[in-house]
């Protein structure tokens, strides 16, 4: 035995001895986790926002979350004697007064907006695969939260240099907030400590943002993770991967070195962006003036489909009892992100409606057996997309060389009539799919050749599967939408659940009614037999 | 399982939800097992492994080579100017994050590229099942549980003792209250409320109309047909430098002078004399969410607010004629002094900025 597994030996002797923990590490030291390039992306998530902890501590060093008056006399020469915030003044310090300052600077940023890239991404794929089923739905919450805690964080930090684009970014939360009936004024006048912007703002944005969501977000982060290694991760099903099992590789020390390794490339990609593509220059946008803004500018891109909201309201607004109630602004700003993640919270519990299934799954779906929900999926993706262009329609307009009207006409009506197209042509495009694999599995694969009979007919010859490849294609199970059964009994006496059967039944009709179903087993076997004197030829041993 | 209907042919992956109605059919092709991994060329040629060995050892080796290089550009590449009346140089700057960011970022890439090579092409761990069980405790375990969750509920007689339980409850109901009522001085806790703080500017009648930035007074005669210029009331710069004041007037006073040709001009009755010919005032707060609003388009005289695209027609009385605003942009009505320089004849006469609740006008 090396030194290294007596040293590690010793470790483990002393916390045995008082812990047991030798019990704990013989259930887990091997413990399996399937490998697929999905389930990279949460670990993207989780290691930048290590990197993000451990940047922003380096920053709080220098930073000084102060909106008191100073006359900057740092190194940064067209800014000497400009008025402005310390917070702002610390930001540039830090970016020119302390070697590997703009670094870190660079390094936070890049890492929020890859946090919050990866976390989307995870959660589109948990949802598409279907991984957020029982018994996960807790998972699924976790990850809601932990989204819209990511937006918090991000948020607050855009604001706290203090610059001209992050005072901006608080000016439209403070006009948000004047929307809300009755308390609006008053939520802001306590935000921002009396008016707008006041000299408050910083400094209560500040433990926000480096220690209660921080906090939150590590508490849930760790939530998450211990349900998931409770649970077992889930895995694609395949030849001998059921949903009674777990394949892959074991923890220590395959995934460990993976896993260990994938933190080092996510942080040094991230260092390398920083290193090599500018982000936030706050010293060209100058301090923070209420009445100052340039044109062109954008918030971070997650913000980006709330901006684009406002952006594209019509001017909406009607009085009640003398009061005025601004449609335009609470839309967007106050019930949008209400109405995207209400339904995004709940939507495990919507599918349970329809599957009526109370069963653990622990298998994956392929997204095209699926594709109601994948339908919605798209559907979402094209509604968050175009709210996304909304926000850049002054960039498009420039790029397009068309009026920015016309780009905003055209999100006005397209997100009403493009989500649904997509949800119908992905649906469509879905069943294609499933069809294709039935065709598969039922005749073989083409193979391009054509045969001539010698009556002059054409036809491609088709060469079997494997039953690993044919497996692969069958071993989803087959949902079929269930039946309300008859309203009254045989005796002509009436169901009393039969209304909330047929809800149920019509939900699951939705889902699953036009699916293209897997073969049967005798199905198969007519096509096979049909095959061998039909169109469908099969090569000849030995050519495959 | 206990809810649905398992095939009669045991085939598991076929279940129908309320299926008391349906035969699921057999699944077609049978599962065939486990599928062994093929060996790696690493496990069979010996030339192989040492070449993976050596690829993965030169690439922790050039790692320990990056961090010692990002240590001496740290301590070579310097930022801080000789002289520090000159400043720092920005190249500098972009050279110092360039060197330290790509030997730190190669570094960390080429430690996890090492890590993870290893495990690709040397480690030897194989293919593990495990199996899995239903995470629901068993019937007894859950029995057990409830029981003891009664016998403990039964010993406080938390059921039976109504007025404990009542004034407990009530009790910690008004627990949080002192919490939400500790924030109530976030915001000032005297004066005008939130909205009266809201209908008030520093323009007031005879205010000089300044130039922003340059603070100088300014004639008719300065403004040319079709020019727009910035401007804030002359009071502003007699606040503070220190505190809240000057930044929150800054949110809220900031108007524009815009100068066309008086016929192009649409008045509103009771505005004929809020012009000075031809000059008007607007407020420079975009009416939707509080953006300055600063894109001018002289010929149509349409003022582009570049947040949200909201739009103004000078011309009439600051209408909204596209976007999302709700209301007019609006006036500040101005007159000439005895020297000839542009003044307010009052404060607005409606708030500046977004709609608000407590908003009449």
């Amino acid at each position: 035995m090396s030194a290294i597994v007596n040293g590690a030996g010793k470790v483990v002797d002393f916390v045995d001895q008082r812990i047991t923990a030798s019990n704990w590490l013989k259930r887990n030291i091997r413990k399996v986790f399937p490998d697929h390039w999905s389930f990279l992306l949460g670990e993207i998530a989780l290691f930048s926002f290590i990197l993000i902890l451990l940047s922003g501590v380096f920053l709080t060093l220098w930073f000084k979350p102060s909106m008191a008056h100073i006359v900057y006399e740092g190194a940064y020469l067209p800014m000497r004697g400009v008025g402005m915030s310390e917070a702002y003044a610390t930001t540039l310090d830090l970016s020119f007064e302390v070697r590997g300052g703009l670094l870190m600077r660079q390094v936070h940023h890049w890492g929020a907006l890859i946090f919050l890239a990866a976390m989307s991404a995870h959660m589109l794929r948990v949802f598409f695969t279907g991984a957020f089923r029982k018994p996960r739905e807790i998972n699924w919450l976790i990850g809601v939260v932990l989204l819209v805690l990511g937006v918090a964080a991000g948020f607050t930090g855009y604001s706290l240099p203090d610059d001209l684009l992050s005072g901006t970014g608080l000016r439209i939360i403070e006009g948000g907030m004047l929307a809300i009936p009755i308390v609006g004024t008053y939520m802001s006048s306590f935000l921002f400590g009396g008016e707008y912007p006041g000299d408050d703002i910083i400094a209560r944005l500040y433990p926000m943002h480096i220690l209660l969501i921080p906090g939150l977000i590590l508490a849930l982060v760790t939530a998450h993770l211990m349900i998931l290694w409770y649970q077992k991760h889930t895995h694609w099903g395949g030849p001998g991967k059921t949903n009674t099992n777990v394949a892959g590789a074991p923890f220590f020390p395959i995934y460990v070195a993976k896993a260990g390794g994938f933190q080092f490339i996510v942080m040094g990609v991230i260092v390398l962006l920083a290193a090599t593509i500018q982000i936030n220059p706050v010293w060209l946008w100058g301090p923070y003036d209420p009445s100052v803004v340039s044109a062109g500018t954008q918030p971070d891109w997650y913000v980006g489909f709330l901006d684009g909201a406002l952006r594209v309201m019509p001017p909406w607004e009607f009085y009640v009892f003398g009061h005025p109630v601004t449609m335009s602004v609470l839309i967007p700003a106050i019930l949008l992100p209400g109405i995207i993640l209400t339904p995004l919270a709940l939507y495990p519990w919507l599918e349970q409606k329809a599957t009526g299934d109370t069963r653990e799954h622990h298998l994956l779906d392929r997204p095209r057996n699926v594709p109601v929900r994948t339908g919605i999926g798209v559907a979402f993706i094209v509604f968050y997309i175009l709210l996304w262009i909304a926000g850049g329609n002054d960039f498009f307009a420039t790029i397009l060389e068309i009026p920015v009207n016309w780009i905003t006409w055209f999100i006005r009506i397209g997100i009403f009539v493009l989500p649904p197209l997509a949800f119908w042509m992905t649906k469509r495009i879905c069943l294609g799919l499933q069809r294709r694999d039935r065709d598969k599995v039922m005749h073989g694969r083409e193979t391009g050749i054509v045969m001539v009979s010698p009556d002059g007919e054409f036809s491609e010859l088709h060469a079997p599967l494997s039953q690993a490849a044919a497996y692969q294609l069958t071993w989803h199970e087959r949902q079929l939408p269930s039946d309300p059964g008859p309203a009254t009994d045989a005796n002509g006496i009436p169901n009393p659940n039969y209304r909330s059967k047929r809800a149920q039944a019509r939900l699951s009709r939705f889902y699953f009614g036009d699916v293209v179903q897997k073969p049967t087993r005798e199905e198969l076997e007519a096509a096979h037999h049909d095959g061998h004197d039909d169109t469908h030829r099969e090569l000849p041993s030995g050519q495959h | 399982m206990s809810a649905h209907n398992v095939n009669p042919s045991g085939d598991e992956h076929a279940v129908v939800p309320h299926g008391e109605h349906a035969v699921v059919p057999a699944d077609p092709i049978a599962d065939p097992g486990l599928h062994h991994e093929e060996l790696r060329l690493t496990d069979v040629d010996k030339k192989a492994e040492r070449r993976a060995e050596r690829q993965v050892a030169g690439m922790f080796a050039l790692a320990s080579v990056l961090t010692v290089a990002f240590i001496v550009f740290y301590v070579v590449v310097g930022i801080h100017p000789d002289d520090p009346e000159h400043g720092v140089n920005i190249g500098d700057v972009q050279v110092s994050n360039l060197t330290l960011g790509l030997t730190l970022g190669l570094a960390l890439f080429l430690v996890g590229a090492g890590a993870v090579q290893w495990a690709r092409s040397l480690m030897t761990s194989p293919e593990v099942v495990a199996e899995r069980h239903e995470l629901r405790g068993d019937d007894e375990t859950r029995a057990a549980a409830l029981a003891d969750f009664d016998t403990g509920t039964e010993e406080t007689g938390f059921g039976r003792r109504k007025l404990i339980r009542n004034s407990l409850l009530g009790a910690l109901a008004l627990l949080p209250l002192p919490a939400v009522i500790l924030l109530r001085d976030l915001g000032p806790n005297t004066g005008p409320t939130p909205a009266q703080r809201k209908e008030h500017t520093i323009w007031a009648e005879g205010v000089r109309v300044l130039t922003d930035v340059t603070f100088r007074p300014i004639r008719a005669a300065d403004l040319e047909i079709g020019q727009l210029v910035n401007a804030m009331p002359a009071t502003f710069e007699d606040l503070p430098d220190h505190g809240p004041e000057r930044i929150n007037e800054r949110a809220k006073s900031p108007v524009m002078l815009v100068r066309m040709l008086p016929q192009d001009i649409h008045v509103e009755p009771g505005r004929e004399n809020w012009g000075v010919d031809g000059i008007l005032a607007y407020s420079k707060i975009c009416t939707h969410v509080g953006c300055p609003i600063s894109l001018y388009e002289q010929t149509t005289h349409h003022m582009l607010c570049p947040c949200h695209q909201s739009t103004f027609d000078l011309s009439d009385n600051g209408k909204v004629i596209f976007g999302p605003a709700t209301r007019s942009l609006p006036q500040l009505p101005i007159a000439v002094d005895s020297e000839g320089y542009l003044i307010a004849q009052s404060d607005f006469t409606e708030p500046v900025g977004p709609s608000y609740w407590e908003r009449t006008r």
